[in-house]
C-alpha cells in the first residue's frame, strides 16, 4: 500500500493553531475564576505564535506558490499576507473587547475558543485551492460566529440576531454549494486550479457554468454582504454584544476577499466577462443602499453596519475591473486595489467599533450616535482619533481611506469604465455626510453624558496608533500598496 | 538657492507648529497664543527667500523640489512655484499672522484647537499652491476641508452646522468630479500624475470638453461662481472672523488658481470653446450678485455677496485670453486677499462689541470708535475699487482688457465700479456716519493697540499695492505671458 506523507509545512499554522485552541479549551476548564486572564494570555500568544509561523513559512517557502493535501491547500503570498492581518485583527479586537466582555460576565473560555476557531476558519477559506476546503473553512468560520452572536444568551436581542444570522447564512452555503455543485458538473473537478484549466480550454458546457457562476456569486454576496444579500448585517450587527459586532466586521471580510479572489479569479477567471457584469450590479446597489439607508440611522452600530455594506460595494469594483476584453493586464492592479480596500478598512472598522466599545460602560451600551455628542469635550485625544477615522471612512485625504477608494478607482477608469467611477464617487459623497454628522456630534454639541471615559493603558494606547496608522498610512501609503501588489502578483 | 527647500518649509513650518499647539493643549492658553504667533511668524518668515530668490525673467517653475512619494502610481512630493502661485504662499502666510493676533483674546474656548486649525490650514494651503503633483494638489485641496469644517461648526455662529456641513459637502463634490478627471488624465498620459506634463498632453476634444466640466465643478464651487455660490454666504456668516477672513482672502483663491493652473493650460481649447460660457456666469456674478449685496441688511452676508461679485471680475479676466484681463484677475485675487480679509477683520472687531452682524443695530460707529471708522472707510474704499487701493489696479486691468476683448462685455463689467460703491459705501454710511444709533453704540471702545496693528498690516499692504502695483505685477509678467502663449496653441 503506497502511503505518502503531505507536505505539512505550509499548514503550520493552521495545525498550531488547532493544537492550541485544544490546549486552551481543556486549560480553560481546570482554571478558577480569578486566573481566567490566563485564557485570554494564551489566547494572544497562540496568535503571536502563529503570526511567527505564518512568517516562517512564507519564508521557507520562498514566496512561491505551494499546494499540500493533494493540492485541496495551498500557502501563498497572498494568503499569508491576509492570514498575518487576520491575527492582528484579531488580536486587536481581543484587547479592544477585554474590558467590555469582562463588564458583561462573558468573558469566559467559550469566547476565546469560539474566536479562535473562526480564525481557523478564516485560515482555511484564504489557503483553500479546493472548493471542499473552501466551504469547510467558511462552514467553521460561519458556525463560530453564530455561537459568538448568542454568546449573551439572556439577551434576546442577540439570540434573535443569532438565529437571523444561521437561517440565512445556511441558506447561502446552500446557494455556495449548489452552485460548486453545478460547476462540479461542468468540469469534473472541484480543485481550483484543476477547475480554470478546464474552463480555460472551452470544453465545459458554458450555460451550466454560467448557472452554476450565478449561485456562487450570490453565496459570495451573502458572505460579503452586499445588496441584495445584505439583510443580515444591520440586524447582526446591531443585536450582537459590540465586542462580536467588532469581529464580525473586521477579519471575516479578510476571509470572505480571500474567497472572492479563490473562487472567483482562480478558479473562474475564463467567466469573467459573465461575472464581472454580476459584480457591477451589486456593487451599485450596494453603494447606494448602503450609503442612503445609514444617513437614517440613529444606532451607530446599525450606521456601521451600512456603511460596510457600501464599502463592500465600492471593494467589488477593484474585483470588476481586472479582465478588459479578454485582456488581464489590469488584474494585478485591479485585484490588488481590492485588497487594499478590504485591509484599509479592516483597519478603520477596528478603530471605529473600539471607540463604541470605548464609550460603552458597565450597564452601559454606548449605541447610539448622540452617545458621541460632545465627546471632544470629554476627551479631546479620543475626539480626534475618531475624527481622523471617520474622515478615512469617508475617503477623505490625508487620510488611508483616501487612497483605498483611489486605488479602486484607478484601475476602474483604466477598464474604461468611467461612468461607474462617477457614481462612485457620488454615493461616496453621500456617504460622507454620515460621517460628517458623526464629527459634528463630536465637536459642534455639547455632551449629554459627563462620565469619564476611563479604558485600560493596553486598549488606550493600541486605540491611539490604531488612529494615527490611519493618518500615518494615509501620508505614506506606499509600503501597504506595495505589499499587497507584490501579494497578487506572486498568485 | 535651489538647495534650501524652502516650499518644503513654507507647508510644514505652520503644520509642525499646529501640531504642537494641538498637543499643549489648552491647560496653557497664554503659551498656546505665543506659540502659534511664534509658528505663524516663523511660516510667514520662511517665504520671503521665495521673494527674493524669484527670478522675474522667467516664466518656469523656481524652487522645484521632487522626491518619490507613492512610487506604485507614479506619485511625486513634487513642488515649485512660478509667478503666479508664489504670491499666493506669502499671501496666505501673511494673512495667517493677522488671523492668529485677531483670534487673541476673542476666542476663549478651544484655543489650541482654533490657533492649530489655523496654522494646519495655511500649511495646507501653501501645498496647494506649491503642488506640481495633481495628486499632491487634490491631497492638499481636499485637506483643508477638514480644518475649516472645524472652524465654522465649532467657533461659528447659530446656524453653524448647516452652514459647515454645506460648505464640506458642496465643495467635496465638486473636488471628487475633478479627481475622476485627474485619474483619467493619469491614464491618458500614460501613468503621469505630474501637472507640466499633462500641460503638454494633446487630448481630443470631447475629452477636453468633459475634463473641462469636471474640473468646472470643482473649481467653480470653491470660487464661487455663480450659481454655485449659495454656500458661501451660508459659510461666511457663521464662520468666526478668522475663518471668513482665510476663506475669503485664501481660500476661495484655491478655486481660481485651479482654473489658471488645470482648466486654462490642460484644456486650452475646450477654455476657448466654452469661454462665452465662463464669461456669461462671471458677468452676471459681477452684476447680479452686486445687486443682491446691495439688498443685505447682515454686514457678513454683503461682504461674502461683494467677495462673489469680486471673483467674478477674476474668472473673467481669465477667460478673455489676454494679458490685461490675466494680470489684472491675478491683482485682483491679491488685493481682495488684502481687502476681503480686512472687511471681515472690521465686522469682527464690531461684533465682539456688539455680538451683531446686523446693519440695523448700528449707527453712528464713527463718533465712538473715530480710529476704526477711519480705517475702515479706507477698507471700504478699496473694496469699491478707489484709484490708489490696490482693489483699482486689478479692477481697472480686467475692464481694459475686458473692453479690448469686447466692448460691451467691458462696459457691463465697469458697472460693478457703480454697484460696488453703492453696496460698500451705503453700508458704511449706515453703519459708521450719523447719530449714535443707541446705548450699546455709545458704549462702544475704539481699537486697541492689537486690533489697530492688524488692521494697519492690512491697510499698508493695500496702500502698497495700490499706489506701487510694479513689485507684484514684475513677478507675475513672465509666467502669464507663457501661460498666454501656451493656452493659444491647440491641443487637439
Amino acid at each position: 500500500m503506497n502511503f505518502v506523507s503531505p507536505n505539512l509545512l505550509p499548514a503550520y499554522p493552521e495545525i498550531f493553531l488547532l493544537v492550541m485552541v485544544s490546549v486552551i479549551l481543556v486549560t480553560d476548564l481546570y482554571l478558577p475564576e480569578r486566573l481566567r486572564y490566563v485564557t485570554y494570555i494564551l489566547a494572544q500568544l497562540t496568535l503571536l505564535g502563529c503570526g511567527f509561523l505564518t512568517i516562517a513559512v512564507g519564508f521557507a517557502t520562498e514566496g512561491h506558490v505551494t499546494y499540500t493535501f493533494s493540492r485541496m491547500f495551498c500557502a501563498d503570498v497572498m494568503g499569508h499576507a491576509l492570514k498575518l492581518f487576520a491575527y492582528l485583527a484579531v488580536s486587536t479586537a481581543l484587547i479592544y473587547s477585554r474590558a467590555y466582555i469582562a463588564d458583561r460576565n462573558l468573558f469566559k473560555g467559550e469566547f476565546f475558543v469560539l474566536l479562535l476557531f473562526a480564525l481557523m476558519g478564516m485560515m482555511v477559506m484564504i489557503s483553500a485551492n479546493h472548493f471542499l476546503t473552501l466551504y469547510l473553512g467558511l462552514e467553521l468560520l460561519s458556525l463560530s460566529l453564530y455561537a459568538l452572536v448568542a454568546l449573551n444568551r439572556d439577551s434576546a436581542q442577540s439570540v434573535e440576531a443569532a438565529m437571523k444570522y444561521f437561517v440565512l447564512g445556511a441558506l447561502a452555503s446552500g446557494l455556495l454549494l449548489y452552485g460548486m455543485s453545478m460547476i462540479y458538473g461542468a468540469t469534473g473537478s472541484l480543485e481550483i486550479t484543476q477547475v480554470a484549466k478546464v474552463i480555460g480550454s472551452g470544453a465545459p458546457n458554458k450555460v451550466v457554468l454560467v448557472f452554476g457562476l450565478v449561485f456562487v456569486v450570490s453565496g459570495l454576496a451573502f458572505k460579503l454582504g452586499v445588496v441584495p444579500f445584505h439583510m443580515w448585517i444591520p440586524d447582526v450587527y446591531h443585536g450582537a454584544p459590540t465586542a462580536v459586532t467588532l469581529i464580525i466586521g473586521t477579519a471575516p471580510k479578510l476571509a470572505a476577499f480571500a474567497m472572492a479572489m479563490r473562487l472567483l479569479v482562480n478558479g473562474l477567471l475564463p467567466l469573467a466577462v459573465d461575472w464581472q457584469q454580476m459584480l457591477v450590479i451589486l456593487a451599485v446597489l450596494s453603494m447606494a443602499v448602503g450609503n442612503l439607508a445609514a444617513i437614517a440611522q440613529t444606532n451607530i452600530k446599525r450606521m456601521l453596519a451600512y456603511s460596510t455594506i457600501s464599502h463592500m460595494g465600492f471593494m467589488l469594483l477593484g474585483l470588476l475591473a481586472g479582465v478588459v476584453d479578454g485582456n488581464w493586464l489590469n488584474a494585478a492592479d485591479a485585484y490588488s486595489a481590492a485588497m487594499f480596500y478590504v485591509v484599509v478598512y479592516v483597519l478603520m472598522s477596528l478603530g471605529t467599533f473600539g471607540m463604541v466599545l470605548l464609550l460603552s460602560r458597565a450597564g452601559f451600551e454606548a449605541e447610539n450616535l448622540d452617545d458621541f455628542k460632545g465627546l471632544n469635550t470629554r476627551s479631546p485625544w479620543y475626539a480626534f482619533l475618531m475624527l481622523l477615522l471617520m474622515f478615512s471612512m469617508a475617503g477623505v485625504p490625508p487620510t488611508v481611506g483616501f487612497y483605498a477608494k483611489l486605488s479602486v478607482l484607478m484601475p476602474l477608469l483604466a477598464a474604461g469604465q468611467t461612468w461607474l467611477a462617477v457614481v462612485a464617487v457620488l454615493f461616496s459623497l453621500i456617504g460622507a455626510y454620515y460621517y460628517l454628522r458623526v464629527v459634528k456630534l463630536m465637536y459642534f454639541d455639547a455632551p449629554t453624558d459627563t462620565s469619564p471615559i476611563e479604558p485600560g493603558l493596553d486598549m488606550s494606547v493600541l486605540l491611539s496608533v490604531n488612529g494615527l496608522a490611519v493618518l500615518a498610512l494615509g501620508i505614506m501609503p506606499q509600503p501597504l500598496m506595495a505589499l499587497c501588489f507584490f501579494s497578487i502578483k506572486s498568485l | 538657492m535651489a538647495s534650501t527647500p524652502w516650499l518644503t518649509f513654507a507647508i510644514w513650518t505652520p503644520i509642525l507648529f499646529g501640531l504642537i499647539v494641538l498637543v499643549v493643549g489648552d491647560r496653557y492658553a497664554a503659551q498656546v497664543r505665543q506659540i502659534s504667533l511664534l509658528g505663524a511668524a516663523l511660516g510667514l518668515a520662511v517665504t520671503f527667500p521665495l521673494y527674493a530668490g524669484f527670478s522675474t525673467q522667467s516664466g518656469a517653475m523656481q524652487f522645484v523640489e521632487m522626491a518619490n512619494w507613492i512610487p506604485r502610481f507614479n506619485i511625486h512630493y513634487s513642488l515649485g512655484v512660478d509667478g503666479i502661485s508664489m504670491l499666493f504662499i506669502l499671501l496666505n502666510s501673511f494673512i495667517t499672522v493677522l488671523v492668529v493676533i485677531a483670534g487673541w483674546e476673542v476666542i476663549q474656548e478651544n484655543v489650541a484647537q482654533y490657533m492649530a486649525a489655523f496654522l494646519i490650514m495655511s500649511g495646507l494651503m501653501n501645498g496647494v499652491f506649491a503642488a506640481l503633483d495633481a495628486m499632491l494638489f487634490y491631497v492638499f485641496f481636499e485637506a483643508t476641508l477638514i480644518p475649516m469644517y472645524l472652524v465654522i461648526g465649532v467657533w461659528g455662529g447659530p446656524n453653524r452646522v448647516y452652514a459647515a456641513v454645506k460648505f464640506f459637502l458642496y465643495t467635496l463634490l465638486g473636488s471628487l468630479l475633478m479627481l475622476v478627471g485627474f485619474l483619467y488624465l493619469y491614464d491618458k498620459s500614460g501613468g503621469s500624475f505630474s501637472i507640466l506634463d499633462w500641460h503638454k498632453l494633446p487630448i481630443a476634444m470631447s475629452a477636453q470638453l468633459l475634463l473641462f466640466i469636471a474640473f468646472f465643478a470643482a473649481f467653480s464651487v470653491k470660487v464661487p461662481m455663480w450659481p454655485v455660490h449659495t454656500w458661501l454666504p451660508d459659510a461666511h456668516v457663521e464662520a468666526p472672523t478668522g475663518g471668513s477672513a482665510v476663506l475669503a482672502a485664501i481660500m476661495l483663491k484655491l478655486g481660481a488658481y485651479g482654473f489658471i493652473r488645470f482648466s486654462l493650460p490642460i484644456l486650452p481649447d475646450a477654455s476657448h470653446q466654452l469661454a462665452g460660457f465662463m464669461i456669461t456666469l462671471s458677468l452676471i456674478a459681477v452684476v447680479y450678485i452686486g445687486l443682491v449685496a446691495l439688498a443685505q441688511s447682515d454686514m457678513k452676508k454683503l461682504i461674502a455677496y461683494s467677495s462673489i461679485s469680486h471673483m467674478g471680475f477674476v474668472t473673467l479676466g481669465f477667460f478673455i485670453f489676454n494679458a490685461y484681463g490675466m494680470e489684472g484677475a491675478l491683482v485682483q485675487m491679491l488685493s481682495h486677499g488684502f481687502v476681503s480679509a480686512a472687511m471681515f477683520l472690521c465686522v469682527g472687531v464690531m461684533y465682539d462689541r456688539m455680538h451683531s452682524r446686523m446693519i440695523a443695530d448700528y449707527g453712528g460707529v464713527v463718533n465712538t470708535m473715530p480710529k476704526f471708522a477711519s480705517l475702515m472707510m479706507f477698507f471700504a474704499m478699496a473694496n469699491c475699487g478707489l484709484p490708489a487701493t490696490s482693489g483699482f489696479v486689478g479692477e481697472f486691468m480686467v475692464i481694459l482688457g475686458a473692453v479690448k476683448f469686447n466692448f460691451w462685455i467691458g462696459l457691463l463689467a465697469a458697472t460693478t465700479l457703480i454697484f460696488g460703491a453703492a453696496y460698500t459705501l451705503w453700508m458704511y454710511k449706515r453703519v459708521v456716519f450719523g447719530e449714535v444709533a443707541n446705548q450699546h453704540v455709545a458704549e462702544l471702545k475704539d481699537i486697541n493697540a492689537r486690533e489697530f496693528f492688524v488692521l494697519g498690516a492690512l491697510a499698508l499692504a493695500v496702500l502698497a499695492m495700490g499706489v506701487y502695483p510694479l513689485p507684484f505685477t514684475e513677478v507675475m509678467h513672465a509666467s502669464v505671458n507663457e501661460l498666454l502663449k501656451h493656452v493659444a496653441v491647440s491641443k487637439l
